[in-house]
């Protein structure tokens, strides 16, 4: 009873923050747009796949991009509540350190499945055409990535004392996962090295099974990207509370 | 014993920084932990509150054992942390609705909790507003009322007054001892000052590089320095002379600037200014736990304390 109270506590601090800081979710709307716009919009005037517009093509690409960066930066974000003095607080209750990462997983959740809502809503200013179905799966999708990704970064936040690995993990971990998961492009007619780093890549699956589920472009069944980005979760969900008990 | 301490030992790599603690705390008391920065005061009470495992020996908390029994442990103390540790993107109300939700304060007397130790921090009317716009004293007074909240047996208080200005510090211990009355909550508090272990303590531990020098109530403490003090400008004192008075306990002499300890003033002041030479200013005193400090370890409390908790501070944003 009280591990739940406490779950709560923790999940709606994450929250009351996040609604309070309306530049965060005010970039959250502009940068997605940014993307469609002048990314989407500029190569888009020349090419286009499997009869979709390039714009509309990437929009599952930026969908995931939203979510991803959110969540994985709200788990590294850990680091600097470790070192401010109001974390000691929440460590000193008595609650598990499964509690613990938990209510913070479900915060950064939630956090990045608001943006990604508010995404979605902006997909219809951009011809993305939702029916039930369509936007049950993407929601389904959204959920496997925010919490994996959240998990990831709350898994290599706890064990980090400083931002110091910052600038690496980014370039090791943030972007190859987004630019090597078919996010900006068809996984056809790939170059053999590719075709292999995107195949292993868990957020390829992600991003295939919200464009088959918005644009009828499938790579893989989607049996199969549901089941990569189901195991995908357990197993960051996994590290993350893994990486929380071992904490300090 | 509410508290009992058994060899506590922490060891940082090559630093001891607690060293083989024995101590036991009653029910009820304030009980202080005086020593210059550095002593292990915060280590010491960060073992007793289950964030840092000790490296030997253990304590026993409310009964129940801080290595074995963390959980109990920490439900059976509140924590008032040396630096800020309310969430400033927060309002005061919110902070302390939390912090009833994570200690499992049941739901239909949080809000009636909440508003006691408002009232008792006098804290109401500012409730609403983001702990950002607080002031240091504000900031403090919230923090013990939150340590509050989960209505502990005992609370832990490190360096409650750090920082803060004199007037702000003596609101702070008001607060204290109406806790201490009213809640009857035992407190452990550690502090570099010696007036507030003084003025706030029942009974105060000395404490420098992580071991116990001394042990007692303030009073005892200072009566074990001497009675009285004296202290006179002389150019030639005559030390071997008032040294080998029977009612004084101790001489000290240094450039000109005596230091008597004696066992009592009033009656023998004229004798000791006749035997020492002439003097050219004397000042009388009662000694404070800074003397008592001094006369166990040569130095005093204040004197190792020029980083300044507020340096600490900016080093830390600056760092971070
Ligand atoms: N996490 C740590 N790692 C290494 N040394 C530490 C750590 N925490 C405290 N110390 C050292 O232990 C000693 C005692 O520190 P502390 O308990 O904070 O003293 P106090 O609270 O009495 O000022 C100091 O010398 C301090 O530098
Ligand atoms: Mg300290």
């Amino acid at each position: 009873m009280g591990e739940l109270s406490g779950l709560y506590a923790l999940w709606y601090r994450e929250v009351k923050v996040f609604l309070r800081e309306r530049s965060r979710i005010i970039s959250s709307i502009v940068n997605p747009i940014i993307w469609l716009v002048a990314f989407g919009g500029g190569l888009g005037s020349t090419i286009s796949f499997g009869g979709a517009d390039y714009q509309t093509f990437i929009f599952p690409g930026v969908l995931m991009l939203t979510v991803l960066f959110t969540s994985i930066f709200f788990g590294l974000y850990i680091v600097w509540d470790k070192r401010m003095d109001f974390f000691k607080e929440v460590m000193v209750a008595p609650l598990s350190r499964l509690t613990l990462f938990t209510g913070k997983m479900m915060g950064g959740c939630t956090d990045s499945l608001l943006q990604g809502s508010f995404l979605i809503i902006i997909g219809l200013f951009f011809n993305i055409k939702y029916t039930p179905y369509s936007l049950a799966l993407v929601i389904l999708f959204l959920l496997f990535l925010s919490a994996a990704t959240t998990s990831l970064g709350l898994a290599i936040g706890a064990q980090l004392s400083s931002f110091e690995g910052f600038g690496l993990i980014q370039s090791f971990v943030i972007m190859p996962l987004f630019f090597l998961s078919g996010a900006l492009y068809p996984l056809e007619n790939l170059p053999e090295w590719l075709l292999v780093v995107t195949r292993v890549n868990p957020l390829t699956y992600i991003v295939d099974g919200m464009r088959g589920a918005l644009l009828g472009l499938n790579h893989f069944p989607i049996w199969m990207d549901i089941g990569v980005g189901l195991v995908f979760m357990v197993t960051m969900i996994l590290a993350g509370t893994l990486s929380f008990m071992r904490m300090h | 014993m509410i508290i009992e301490t058994f060899g506590i030992t922490k060891v940082f790599k090559a630093l001891v920084a607690v060293d083989h603690i024995n101590l036991s705390v009653e029910e009820g008391e304030i009980f202080g932990l005086l020593g210059p920065n550095g002593a292990g005061k915060t280590t010491l009470l960060s073992m007793l509150a289950t964030i840092l495992k000790p490296t030997e020996g253990t304590a026993k908390v409310n009964g129940y054992d801080i290595i074995h029994q963390p959980a109990k442990v920490r439900k059976s103390i509140g924590m008032v942390f040396q630096a800020p540790s309310s969430d400033e993107l927060l309002t005061g109300w919110e902070n302390l609705y939390l912090h009833a939700m994570m200690y499992g304060v049941p739901s239909n007397v949080r809000r009636s909790r909440i508003d006691e130790v408002l009232e008792l921090v006098d804290l109401k009317d500012r409730a609403k507003d983001l702990v950002k716009t607080y002031s240091g004293g504000m900031r403090r007074r919230l923090e013990l009322a939150r340590g509050l909240l989960h209505k502990p047996k005992i609370l832990f208080l490190d360096e409650p007054t750090l920082g803060l200005d004199p007037q702000t510090r003596s609101h702070i211990w008001d607060y204290i001892r109406r806790l201490s009355k009213e809640e009857g909550v035992t407190v452990l508090i550690t502090t570099h000052y010696m007036e507030e272990a003084d003025a706030l303590c029942d009974r105060v531990a000395i404490i420098d590089h992580g071991k116990i020098r001394a042990l007692d109530s303030p009073a005892n403490l200072k009566m074990k320095v001497g009675k009285s003090m004296i202290r006179a400008k002389v150019k030639n004192p005559n030390v071997e002379k008032i040294k080998s008075l029977p009612y004084v306990s101790k001489v000290e002499a240094k450039d000109g600037d005596v230091t008597i300890i004696l066992s009592e003033v009033g009656a023998h002041i004229q004798e000791v200014l006749c035997n020492l030479g002439e003097a050219s200013f004397v000042e009388l005193r009662d000694p404070t736990l800074n003397d008592v400090f001094l006369q166990l370890t040569g130095r005093g409390i204040r004197e190792e304390s020029a980083e300044s908790w507020e340096e600490k501070l900016i080093q830390v944003r600056t760092n971070g």
